[in-house]
């Protein structure tokens, strides 16, 4: 009995947990990234243990790859040292690492999974209870394969309603961010469900869950069905986790018939507004990729709009597909040379511009479109440019007007 | 009892520490950085013993663990704020920088006040005026008595928060 937050840990501990409760659990897999690594890896040496089992952690090269200072090559460096060293054969550097988890099935329905980054709530998307921590915490899991958790409370949010194309999850997600604030939904679960979710993809659904974060929430959460059983494969031995007769904290209903498409402005993601309210802002820069939008269908998005067209000469557009596997597959496709073509720079997989250190870093007063999930100050470069989030069709419209476009008006 | 250093809400890790200073795990070195966007006379005036004072959702966003150990490093002594983001919440505690949620104490401080904080009982003091803050949960006791998660767990393995409850 119990929301899905609550069926997942109490089905992986054999025992009924409530909202409230503190647990110590196993964890599947522990990750942590270029930047969160090396600290993790220090805590880990000062717990004096033997690495717990190398299989369960994955270490991601993703937010500055190829390493673009010196300071970035160290650090790459000590955690190739440390993979050397304790057998962890989980080393990636082709791509972002909420989607390397998906894609290699490290996250899987049913499982417990703990990054050292925050957007580490991304895999809830496919019904495993993900969370982000800190080095610290990840670094104990090295060491002892558990963590201690709280067993959250979950906000159900009820979508239903006809999500009319160029609208995607990424719309849905800004609106609930914008309705509840991003500390809406603190220490909580964000459980997505109704009909217009039931409807959705996997990848859709991966961008609802990695926004939770963003609303505070400790993880999201969507069910497990068919669309999700297509492609993965759940963790052996434990039920496929379902809520039962959940009791919700509380439950938000969104109606998405009628949404517009959506954008936060300055200086925070849950400053959301209809693009109406902005549009024919001039714009520096697009950046169209990250852990909530570089994935395989957004390549497609992007494709379709800059078809025929070449971006603005005001606006520089990077573009940076998600993953290796997004990254061949869209070659394949013939996306990447439409892109190109375009006039938009096509990066190597990995986060791209998101957080200011490689790729597009910005300037004092320039203004930009990010796919991303952060818009805070200081976030891409000078604490003194604007970013703007949206979806992949907003940002693609954008970049070939030169200035923040409806893409319902674009073509 | 230390100066006050206020902020206002939702100050992010990001403005605590911003993407292009945390490529190091160097303290000192983050130390210097702290707030140096949001507060750029922070790092060279905070003294030891100060005490920053913030608004709603204080370490919102990035979970990287860079942001408390920066704060720690300046030797203040505890951030008191109206809410806490939950990662920087738990990223504080287990480095060892004690957290109080208060939000009467984040209303009414001004920047530059005196202030002093009882870590044991959340309860913040300012020129005469005393604000009842939020106690630390057991978990956070033990784990700050021990001196972080790292000591708590390699002395006393998971057993020890097995017993206790948040």
């Amino acid at each position: 009995m119990g929301t899905l937050v609550e069926e997942i840990i109490g089905n992986r501990l054999g025992r009924s947990v409530s909202a409230g409760d503190t647990v110590v659990a196993p964890v599947d897999c522990a990750f942590a990234h270029d930047v969160t690594a090396p600290l993790a890896i220090e805590a880990f040496e000062r717990m004096e243990m033997p690495l717990h089992d190398p299989q369960r952690v994955v270490l991601v090269f993703d937010h500055v790859m190829p390493a673009a200072t010196v300071a970035a090559a160290e650090l790459h460096q000590r955690i190739r040292r440390f993979a050397a060293d304790h057998q962890v054969r989980n080393l990636f550097a082709e791509g972002i690492c909420h989607i390397i988890m998906v894609e290699r099935g490290y996250a899987r329905p049913g499982g417990i999974v703990v990054g050292a980054d925050s957007h580490s709530t991304t895999y809830g998307g496919l019904g495993c209870f993900s969370t982000g921590m800190g080095s610290t915490d990840v670094g104990v899991i090295l060491a002892t394969g558990r963590t201690w958790f709280r067993v959250p409370q979950t906000l159900r949010v009820e979508v239903t309603g006809e999500l009319r194309a160029p609208l995607t999850a990424k719309d849905v997600a800004l609106h609930v961010l914008g309705s509840i604030g991003g500390d809406g939904a603190d220490y909580m679960a964000v459980e997505w469900g109704g009909e217009t979710v039931a409807r959705m993809t996997l990848d859709q659904r991966l961008t609802l869950a990695n926004m939770a974060a963003d609303m505070g929430g400790k993880t999201g959460l969507c069910e497990v069905d068919e669309t999700t059983l297509e492609g993965t494969t759940p963790i052996d031995g434990v039920p496929i986790p379902q809520p039962r007769s959940p009791r919700y904290a509380d439950t938000l209903h969104v109606d998405v018939t009628h949404l517009q498409p959506q954008i936060a402005m300055p200086p925070a993601a849950d400053n959301v507004h209809d693009i109406a309210d902005v549009a024919g802002t001039p714009i520096d820069e697009v950046y169209i990729g990250s852990c909530t939008n570089g994935r395989l269908e957004d390549m497609e998005v992007i494709a379709r709009y800059l078809s025929g067209h070449t971006v603005h000469p005001n606006t520089r557009t990077v573009v940076v597909p998600a993953s290796r596997r997004i990254y061949t597959e869209a070659l394949r496709r013939g996306w990447i040379e439409t892109i190109v073509e375009a006039g938009a720079l096509v990066m190597n997989p990995g986060c791209g511009p998101c957080l200011g250190r490689q790729h597009g870093v910005v300037a004092a007063g320039e203004r930009v479109v990010s796919t991303s999930n952060r818009n805070y100050p200081g976030r891409m470069g000078s604490p003194h440019a604007e970013i703007y989030l949206t979806s992949p069709a907003v940002a693609a419209a954008t970049a070939v007007a030169g200035c923040i476009t409806d893409p319902r008006s674009a073509r | 009892m230390g100066r006050a250093w206020v902020l206002g809400d939702g100050v992010s890790t990001d403005a605590v520490m911003p993407g292009r200073f945390n490529l190091t795990t160097d303290p000192k070195t983050l130390a210097h950085a702290c707030l140096c966007e949001a507060r750029p006379d922070f790092a060279a005036g905070v003294q030891p013993g100060d005490v920053i004072i913030a608004g709603r959702n204080f370490g919102c966003g990035s979970s990287r663990e860079h942001a408390p150990v920066s704060i720690r490093e300046t030797g203040v002594v505890a951030v008191v704020a109206a809410s806490f983001a939950r990662i920087f919440a738990r990223n504080a505690v287990n480095i060892g920088l004690p957290v109080i949620r208060c939000p009467a104490a984040a209303a009414a401080i001004v920047d530059g006040d005196s202030v002093e904080v009882d870590l044991r009982t959340g309860t913040v003091i300012s020129g005469g005026r005393r604000f009842d803050g939020e106690a630390p949960s057991q978990l956070a006791v033990r784990i700050a008595d021990a001196g972080g998660l790292v000591e708590l767990i390699h002395d006393s393995g998971w057993a020890a928060l097995e017993e206790s409850r948040a």
